[in-house]
């Protein structure tokens, strides 16, 4: 019926209408828009005053006269003053819109809570009552109820309020839901409030932006709707409305189209003002919304906590197990860009080299900057984030400043990456033979049925039991420990000398953790891969890595071989983290060779563990 | 999938016996002293009642629904009050002029709405800032005032097209081209509006999904990736808009028709309307509504090719 645009009563934080307004008044579009609006209104209620005529007297000798004289706008075809009219038509116009306003606001809003707040066959009974309601375009209902009750402004702006309160009720329910069963609406019932104070106090409260917003929507629809049925001919002729006076221009749009232009620009006007005043309104609440969500990020820095980096001594590598260098990341700094132009930084000064055949492990807990330095090394950084220092040398290219063009070549083909959550990894629109035979293709340049056969290799060798119905599957239909081999494999599709793994197995429950671990060491002996190993488990970096690097608010502390760093732990914050493991974990015996160390899979690091056993 | 479209089917029909039962008995109980008005003031008491007995209309109201139902399973809505004209006749030979404008507009709506909310999402800066100023603008501005605006600068101050009229294809397509261009435009600009800024927004929200990082971590590029995988993740919530304002364009289309005296379904409703004909106002409810159900079962369909989570029932 009528579109309108979303919006959702959680992305409004319980900002009070005065705030609001206060806002409002400092952003030049809302300021606009409410001066607009402000003025008017005041031409509404003063029409009678501040009209030079009555808009309804008809003066034969004036009939199409021209602007000026008696006439500051001219006449219309009937003779009478367009000033005068124009006045009185806002008056009927803003209040028509007014009535259909207050019929959806009633009708929705009490609707919505209702059924919000009870649920059930009210529920039911409401949204298909909606359903029915968004089932005929408007104007075809007022055209049908004006076929019946004739020209009459409040009746059809009656009705309409009735089409449009489905705009409130969606709006109001879903927030009313969503807020049913919160805590705090559960604490004032049981402290014995009623349900009528409860629904006013605590759930206006979240709706009131949103309806505030959906009301100056809904105005600008009303005015527009009754502009256009006015416009056809089909409003009560006795009340000066915009419509009315647009109508009669159009009759004279060859001969004086100047006629038109005042009531155009009036309802133009008026409907942008109010969009704007609307989309304002919404900026004004998702920009302080938007504070609160970017406070949560990275722990922010400061420069004096840089600290030497604790360095152990090399292991030599006398049985010849890592080839040549294959990624240095020297002095690796990124910076995320900040609404007010700052960049903050959420690495500093990260370097680490991985040979061929070497893991090396990045450990820290959530926030430390891992994922940040490994999607650095694929130049694959959310929005806003970008390398800002330092230089990422793979293979002779350095990544940093690398061209998109030329990283279209080594991703894939050179670097592969597992991501940490499966199912959120692979799209769940295309089956998951395409996401890997897409790749494949385009990277290797296979065809259809040799990619595809490859593709079913790889689902084999990555211990798929059934690789042909996987590959026809979709996302939806496999489990995470599935869809983490079926990523696993896309990873290794192409052959890749360094693989990024970021923290492949947290998703994952802890059996099938194992054997995702074990499919990875095979692979990455088979395939001899560098591979950098993002995790927050020592159990993991014992099982896999060669090389360990902790970090810590977006620096490396303590780097070295994880023989000597296990044997060893300097850094106070790499012993709390071991400290966090021991609270849980079996006692560890003396670190001599690599074999010995346990398997601490079960004993997940969490940065929750830590605070229990030491203040960091 | 069958059974999918045969309850989508039986829905839509539930939805449209009540609508037209509801419109049949608001419209027929409200419809006052029809046939003096159609006779005139100065028609005889004796006339009046003929003529009421001739429309049927001094039967209980159950009875007229019950013959009004009869006659609509049979394909048959009844006679004009006012011209005698069947109104199959009357609607089916407009309906094709505005599904023609109402169906280009969409298309129209489809295509622009998509370019420019990919633009303004994969690009953003200054692209993004002048799509979303001009999509708030096309969104606030009534599609008739739109439709005044095109009139008076392109047909009638620069005769770029014709004014007012309708010429159908089969007559002339380059006429037909003028005729019709305006209109769709008319129409169409509200809708890319609002389109856009879904296309926009999900695009934006697809971009930010795990799985497009990982896409691209295998080599594929942003644009092939843009257009395979967040177009297909976009598509179903700029799909639901879409439906929405396909039922808005018919709407749209009343007053752009007038506008353009573009001989439609439009005109047929305003005249009906400001006479009172309740068959036909009956018949364009009816219409309205199988349409709008048939527009929506149709984007069902879609939202499934393009949802495999969808098309499991």
């Amino acid at each position: 019926m009528i579109e309108l645009p979303t919006v959702l009563a959680d992305e409004a934080p319980k900002a009070t209408g005065t705030s609001l307004f206060r806002r409002l008044t400092k952003n030049p579009v809302g300021l606009g828009s409410l001066i607009w609006l402000a003025l008017l209104v005041l031409t509404a209620i003063f029409a009678n005053v501040i009209a030079p005529m009555d808009p309804n007297a008809a003066d034969i000798n004036a009939v199409l006269a021209k602007p000026g004289g008696a006439h500051p706008l001219g006449a219309d075809s009937a003779g009478q003053d367009v000033l005068s009219r124009l006045f009185f038509a806002s008056r009927y116009s803003l209040l028509g819109a007014m009535l259909a306003l207050a019929v959806a606001a009633v009708f929705g809003i009490i609707g919505g809570l209702i059924a919000g707040y009870y649920g059930k066959w009210f529920n039911a009974v409401s949204s298909w009552l909606t359903g029915l309601l968004m089932a005929l375009p408007g104007i075809v209902v007022l055209l049908a109820a004006r076929s019946v009750l004739g020209p009459s402004l409040w009746g059809s702006m009656a009705i309409f309020g009735v089409l449009l309160s489905p705009a409130f009720f969606r709006l109001v329910f879903a927030a009313v839901s969503a807020v049913r069963n919160e805590l705090y609406v559960d604490a004032a019932r049981v402290s014995g409030l009623s349900d009528a104070r409860i629904i006013g106090r605590h759930i206006l409260t979240v709706v009131r932006a949103p309806v505030i917003i959906q009301a100056a929507m809904i105005t600008g629809i009303a005015i527009a709707i009754q502009a256009g049925l006015d416009f056809l001919g089909l409003g009560d002729t006795s009340i000066p409305t915009w419509g009315s006076m647009l109508s009669d221009g159009f009759q004279q749009i060859y001969s004086n189209p100047l006629l038109m232009i005042w009531p155009s620009l009036a309802i133009a006007l008026t409907c942008v003002a109010l969009t704007l005043l609307a989309n304002a309104m919404r900026d004004e609440l998702e920009r302080s919304g938007g504070r609160k969500r970017r406070r949560r990020g990275a722990v922010e820095l400061s420069p004096a906590e840089a600290e030497p980096i604790i360095v152990h001594d090399e292991i030599p590598d006398t049985e010849g197990r890592f080839g040549e260098e294959l990624l240095r990341v020297d002095r690796l700094a990124v910076g995320y860009d900040q609404p007010d132009g700052s960049v903050k930084r959420v690495v500093h000064d990260v370097s680490l080299v991985v040979k061929r055949g070497e893991v090396h492990g990045l450990i820290g807990e959530s926030g430390s900057g891992k994922t940040q330095t490994a999607w650095s090394v694929l130049r694959l950084l959310p929005e806003g984030g970008r390398v800002v220092g330092g230089a990422i040398s793979f293979e002779g290219v350095d990544l940093a400043d690398a061209s998109e063009r030329k990283l279209l070549g080594i991703r894939g083909k050179k670097i592969a990456y597992i991501p940490q959550e499966p199912m959120s990894n692979l799209d769940p629109s295309f089956t998951i033979g395409y996401q890997l035979v897409e790749p494949i293709r385009n990277s290797l340049g296979l065809s259809k049925d040799e990619a595809k056969a490859k593709a079913i290799g790889l689902l084999t060798r990555v211990g798929i039991p059934n690789p042909e119905r996987t590959f026809t599957a979709y996302p939806h239909e496999v489990s995470g420990g599935m869809a983490q081999r079926v990523l696993i494999a896309g990873a290794i599709s192409c052959d890749p000398d360094l693989l990024i793994a970021d923290e492949p197995t947290t998703a994952l429950d802890v059996t099938v953790q194992a054997e995702v671990l074990d499919l990875l060491r095979d692979l990455q002996r088979e395939l001899q891969m560098g591979v950098i190993l993002v995790t927050h488990n020592f159990g993991v970096v014992a099982d896999l890595c060669d090389r360990v690097s902790v970090m810590r608010n977006g620096r490396i502390v303590e780097t070295g071989p994880v023989r000597s760093l296990f044997a060893n732990p300097q850094h106070e914050y790499t012993r709390a983290l071991f400290d966090a493991i021991l609270e849980e974990g079996p006692p560890r015996g003396e670190l001599k060779e690599p074999d010995l160390v346990p398997i601490m899979t079960e004993s997940v690091f969490l940065p929750s563990n830590i605070n229990k056993g030491v203040v960091l | 999938m069958l059974t999918f479209i045969i309850r989508r089917l039986l829905a839509g029909a539930v939805l449209v016996v009540v609508i037209t039962t509801v419109a049949f008995f608001l419209l027929y109980a409200g419809s006052g002293n029809v046939a003096r008005k159609i006779l005139g003031n100065s028609a005889t008491q004796a006339g009046v009642a003929e003529k009421n007995h001739q429309l049927g209309l001094d039967r209980p109201i159950l009875v007229q629904f019950g013959d009004w139902l009869t006659n609509a399973l049979h394909g048959s809505f009844g006679d004009s009050w006012f011209t005698g004209q069947p109104v199959n006749d009357a609607i089916a030979s407009r309906l094709g002029v505005t599904l023609t404008l109402v169906i280009g507009a969409t298309v129209i709506t489809a295509v622009f709405a998509v370019v420019l909310g990919v633009w303004a999402a994969t690009r953003r800066g200054w692209v993004d800032r002048i799509v979303q100023f001009l999509s708030v603008l096309g969104f606030g501005i009534p599609g008739f005032l739109i439709a005044l605006a095109l009139v008076l600068v392109l047909a009638i101050n620069l005769k770029l097209f014709a004014p007012t009229g309708y010429t159908s294809f089969s007559d002339s397509p380059s006429e037909w081209i003028k005729t019709v261009t305006l209109p769709v435009i008319a129409l169409a600009i509200g809708g890319v509006a609002g389109v856009t800024q879904q296309v926009r927004g999900s695009v934006i929200d697809a971009l930010r999904q795990d799985y497009v990082r990982t896409l691209r971590s295998r080599g594929l590029s942003t644009t092939s990736v843009v257009f395979k995988h967040v177009l297909r993740n976009a598509g179903a919530p700029a799909l639901a808009v879409l439906a929405v304002q396909f039922v808005g364009l018919l709407g749209g289309a009343v007053i752009v028709e007038q506008v353009f005296a573009i001989p439609g379904v439009g005109q047929v409703a305003v005249t009906a309307t400001s006479q009172g004909d309740i068959p036909l106002v009956m018949g364009l409810v009816l219409a309205t509504a199988v349409i709008v159900v048939i527009v929506n079962l149709v984007i069902d369909l879609a939202q499934g090719a393009i949802n495999p989570k969808v098309r499991l029932s």
